[in-house]
């Protein structure tokens, strides 16, 4: 019988489809994910962008008010100068690269939150209506911020799992597509800052 | 002997278990903080779960709401609740937003939320990334401090938002101009391709016929199969065009209702905006 003859290679070839489709369907997954990924990644780093041009506006508010916070306002300009040095690229993250990243950024918020405490005591600065507008945009900024992570964080797991599951992980491996980092809360970034008078 | 113990234990397994279902539900119960409701299945401008407005002026709000929708494609929508549960109102404003997609087109994001909370004594306005530009956080919390809470502080809910509304129309005059969508799309029937089709075959049918040879075999046993469909075809197109079923048609399908033209467009919220309390 010819078709006897044939059968193993029929199977053979239905085999060798079905495995090149299933492998590509997981790489093609794979490229769309990361796709994702990176355009939350530009999310998260265009609401810390947006974060650090206002900085110089709302140094510029206090100082006109307060001279006497010189040293927080420079602690926040130092912070700001080191934060914008940390730059990352979303298609190779380290887990090492998003925590430097995230701590250079909370440098930031924390002195921002103390400057804003320390505006407290200055009544005529906090009913200034351009500053005002600045805090409300400051707290707009943090909220993107937030939210932008979080949506990073929802971009980055259908990725791991595509990756990581058995036996995905595998060919994974060796398409060289490595497992993203999260973000996680810094340590203390809940505390609320020190006030000192 | 064995077999009750066995099945003592068994049932021990799926206490356990329920016990465990029941204390991971519960603690969801307790971690989960203000659950966005669905997207209604009519979607409209004011959605005053906590009843602030009477029903006169939320009539009143909606159509004016709904009628700057039409002209615009922008989509405010207002929503009242009585407690965020401990959430944060611009970021669960965001959240709201983006779960329901509100917002005249998923390209424009040009969707606003306006959420207040009355038990918490707080408000949130947040943009669509569409309407970014003109609503600043600053300009809105402006229009949070300067016009709305003032108004609460007098006591009218409705007189509050119904001028802040009016100060947002004023932000986004001139961005998106449009048209309303409607919401049950017609279907536009493709006539143009479908004519270039009948008389690319009609075409072929006569080459064919002129060609002697082949046609002639077929000749012999009536009407093929292809004559048949062509002719049906141009039955029905002539009787198509004849009765002007490509005219009008219910244009008006999805005014009815009072809801927004198309429903909400899916836009998108990046969590900008701002907030105020009073």
């Amino acid at each position: 019988m010819d078709f006897k003859r044939f059968l193993p290679w029929i199977i053979l070839a239905v085999i060798l489809i079905g495995g090149y489709s299933w492998a590509s369907g997981i790489y093609n997954n794979a490229v769309t994910l990361e796709q994702n990924v990176k355009e939350s990644w530009g999310n998260v780093n265009t609401a810390y962008q947006r974060r650090n041009d206002l900085i110089p506006n709302i140094v510029s508010t206090v100082k006109g008010y307060a001279e006497h916070e010189k040293s927080t306002l420079t602690a926040v300009i130092e912070a700001r100068a080191k934060a914008t040095a940390v730059t990352i690229d979303p298609t190779k993250v380290t887990p090492e690269q998003l925590a430097a990243f995230n701590s250079a950024q909370s440098g930031v918020s924390s002195s921002l939150s103390k400057l804003l405490v320390s505006v407290e005591q200055y009544p005529n600065l906090k009913a200034d209506a351009s500053f005002m507008k600045l805090q409300d945009e400051l707290a707009s900024t943090e909220n993107q911020i937030l939210t932008a992570r979080t949506r990073f964080n929802e971009a980055v797991k259908p990725y791991n799992n595509n990756i990581n599951t058995f036996p995905r992980n595998i060919l994974a491996g060796m398409y060289g597509l490595k497992e993203k980092p999260y973000f996680e809360a810094v340590a203390g970034s809940d505390k609320a800052p020190e006030v000192k008078f | 002997m064995k077999i009750p113990t066995q099945k003592n234990s068994n049932s021990k397994g799926i206490f356990q278990f329920a016990f465990l279902l029941i204390v991971l539900f519960s603690s969801n119960c307790i971690f989960s903080q203000f659950t966005i409701p669905e997207k209604p299945s009519l979607q409209t401008s004011v959605y005053d779960y906590a009843n602030l407005f009477s029903a006169n002026e939320k009539t009143q709000l909606e159509e004016k709401l709904i009628h700057y929708a039409d002209t615009t494609t922008t989509q405010i929508v207002v929503i009242t609740i009585e407690s965020l549960k401990g959430e944060d109102v611009s970021l669960l404003a965001t959240k709201w937003g983006q779960t329901w997609g509100v917002g005249g087109t998923a390209k424009d994001d040009n969707g606003v939320i306006i959420l207040v909370s009355k038990n918490d004594r707080k408000i949130a306005i947040n943009p669509g990334y569409g309407l970014e530009d003109r609503l600043t956080a600053g300009i809105g919390g402006e229009i949070i401090r300067n016009i709305i809470i003032p108004e609460f502080k007098a006591g009218s809910y409705y007189n509050g938002i119904n001028k802040g509304t009016d100060a947002l129309f004023d932000v986004f005059k001139g961005k998106y101009k449009g048209t309303r969508k409607q919401s049950k799309q017609q279907q536009d029937f493709p006539v143009f391709p479908f004519i270039i089709i009948i008389v690319f075959i009609l075409i072929l049918v006569s080459r064919n016929k002129g060609g002697g040879g082949n046609s002639g075999n077929r000749g012999g046993g009536g009407p093929s199969l292809l004559d048949v469909i062509i002719l049906s075809n141009l039955g029905r197109n002539s009787g198509g065009f004849g009765g002007g079923s490509f005219g009008g048609g219910s244009s008006g399908g999805g005014f009815g209702g009072g809801g927004f033209g198309g429903g909400f467009g899916g836009g998108g919220f990046s969590g900008g905006g701002s907030s105020g309390s009073w």
